[in-house]
């Protein structure tokens, strides 16, 4: 699946490809001109996804082939032992949750589970988690805080599920108990942003010690569809939404509200799982290294400044 | 300018005038009735019960003790983080409109006679959207009641984050959560009273994580709006669905309290937490 705005790049590389079967048919020497147009199109590719707007990259986080939490804990992991349910009610197939081993170290995995097609997607809710995700993903940081393992969360989801029986099953008090309770958690916790981070049912899970982000991954207090179908009564104004809100990752670390901003494979995490997979492994790896070297107390107070600062001073 | 003087008053609204103007009608049975009426009946309508909204003022007017209120940080402006000017005039309207600062009015006064820190939240204000400054009064609120070592009541009325401020808004929610935190440290006493609407990126923060969670009759209490989820699931919602009663029946809130109990019950609660906390 293909962008409008990558259509440029998709004419060149089918002309390199006629050129070059061209080539071979009348046994002719192209290279060169087939090597001059292939550096263009990398000029090309890096001049588009440097550029990307927000809309774009929201299109790119939204990418039915964006590797989802599944590559990266089969990609970042090793022994990873799912476990389910929340100990109340049910088990949520739109959080995923489990123990394994990041680089020799046991942690505690949990995040949103989106799917590559439809299939996929209609057995874990199109990432958007009931009460019982959050319960979950409670009860496991709870866990992990006994065993002294650090908590790596990744947020990829439209938002909490609207429904009737989210409601009924108190979707507003799982949330608030999952942030609530990731914010005085005994353990280091690290946030990923792996596409798109909608609203509170993204923010239950981003209470940590570092939140970073993936290059073309966004994060809004709502999805620009609906923040213009509430402002402008009209939801097909999403693109000028997302222009407006600022939601990508370089707009919120230039506000400071996350900690960094890792790299993507040119044209997005989907072009290439594997090296994706490398850049945030090296990352996670980094600040693993960093918030487990601190005591413990000083980790809280400081995860908890980390929001208290976001006061009016910051704006004057 | 000269006025006319009505030669008679009538109880039914004269055709063309707006609703509003000294005269409403109750939405749920219709019965009209002019203002003055309503009021002694901390409005609420005395046929069928229906709780109108009140706005910030109201609700501490009723709640506390006369003369007993002092407000915190009533000098805070709201902010523009990304200084956009169709929000500016907004903001500007909501002031002028609802005589606010902003969404929420916060400070110390008396509940027959116990001392309490109090916030009370205002719809009529953008929807009593949480902003950085309503999470910020509220953080402070929770700050101070524990400095001062007093209980604290939040009036919670607003329809979740306020999206103009973006992930800001959103970010105050965890900010709200962990002065709640502290505040709980403290072992001090947290009632949060949810009223209608409590909705949104608010009753997934503060709102919910009382120690003990009331809320007036018929008030809308839900994570995602009606609307939203009618759209989502396409089938209409049942009667009743996301009321006070719902979410009490369902294990949600404590208790449903009518608004003319409300100032006994939580003096009630009060007395039962009197003395100092234990920490």
């Amino acid at each position: 699946m293909n962008y409008d705005f990558e259509q440029p790049i998709l004419e060149l590389e089918e002309r390199i490809a006629a050129l070059e079967s061209f080539a071979r048919e009348k046994e002719i020497d192209l290279s060169q001109e087939i090597n001059h147009l292939k550096a263009r199109a990398e000029e090309l590719k890096k001049k588009i996804y440097s550029q990307l707007s927000p809309w774009q990259k929201l299109l790119i986080a939204r990418h039915p082939a964006r590797p989802n939490l599944r590559d990266y804990v089969s990609l970042l992991f090793t022994d990873f032992f799912e476990l389910h349910g929340d100990r109340c009610a049910g088990d949520d197939p739109a959080v995923l949750g489990g123990i394994a081993r990041f680089r020799n170290r046991p942690v505690t995995v949990i995040g949103h589970l989106k799917g590559h097609d439809t299939r996929e997607n209609l057995a874990c809710n199109f990432g958007m988690a009931h009460p019982e995700g959050y319960r979950k993903a409670l009860r496991l940081m709870r866990q992990a805080e006994k065993f002294c393992r650090p908590v790596i969360t990744f947020i990829d989801t439209p938002g909490a599920y609207p429904g009737i029986g989210a409601e009924e099953r108190g979707q507003a008090c799982a949330i608030a108990r999952c942030l609530a309770g990731m914010l005085e958690l005994k353990t280091p916790v690290i946030s990923v942003i792996l596409g798109e981070g909608g609203s509170g049912g993204a923010l239950a899970f981003a209470a940590a010690d570092r939140i970073l982000m993936q290059e073309h991954a966004i994060f809004s207090v709502i999805s620009p569809e609906a923040y213009a179908s509430i402002l402008w009564q009209d939801p097909a104004r999403g693109r000028e939404a997302a222009e407006k809100m600022k939601i990508t990752a370089q707009d919120l670390l230039a506000y400071r509200l996350i900690d960094e901003v890792i790299p993507e494979p040119l044209g997005g995490a989907h072009r290439n799982a594997g090296e994706a997979a490398r850049l945030l492994g090296e990352a996670l790896e980094r600040h693993l290294n960093e918030v487990t070297g601190l005591p413990i107390r000083e980790l809280l107070a400081r995860r908890q400044e980390r929001f208290r600062r976001l006061s009016p001073r910051v704006f004057l | 300018m000269l006025r006319v003087k009505p030669r008679y008053a009538t109880v039914s609204p004269p055709a063309g005038r707006q609703e509003g103007g000294g005269w409403s009608k109750c939405p749920r049975c219709g019965e009209i009735r002019l203002d003055g009426e309503l009021e002694k009946f901390l409005k609420v309508c005395p046929k069928c019960g229906y709780h109108y909204r009140l706005g910030a003022r109201e609700r501490l007017q009723i709640t506390l003790d006369e003369g007993s209120f002092c407000e915190w940080d009533g000098d805070m402006e709201p902010v523009n983080p990304f200084g956009c000017p169709a929000y500016a005039e907004k903001l500007a309207l909501a002031q002028k409109e609802s005589g606010l600062r902003e969404a929420v009015i916060t400070g110390e006064g008396e509940i027959c006679g116990h001392r309490v820190a109090v916030a009370a939240m205002d719809s009529r204000f953008i929807m009593g959207s949480m902003g950085v400054v309503v999470g910020e009064k509220i953080t402070r609120a929770l700050e101070r009641a524990a400095e001062k070592r007093l209980p604290l009541v939040v009036f919670c009325a607003s329809g979740g984050a306020r999206m103009q401020e973006g992930v800001f808004s959103l970010m105050q929610m965890a900010k709200t959560c962990a002065a709640v935190n502290a505040f709980a440290r403290e072992g001090l006493l947290y009632i949060s009273v949810l009223t209608d609407p409590t909705t949104g990126g608010v009753s997934a923060s503060f709102a919910f994580l009382g120690d003990i969670i009331l809320a007036e009759p018929g008030a809308l209490i839900g994570f995602a709006g009606p609307r939203v989820i009618e759209q989502t699931i396409r089938q209409k919602l049942p009667e009743g669905f996301q009321r006070a009663e719902f979410l009490r029946q369902h294990g949600m809130i404590d208790e449903v309290v009518p608004r003319s109990q409300l100032k006994p019950v939580l003096a009630r609660i009060l007395a039962l937490h009197a003395g100092e906390a234990r920490v």
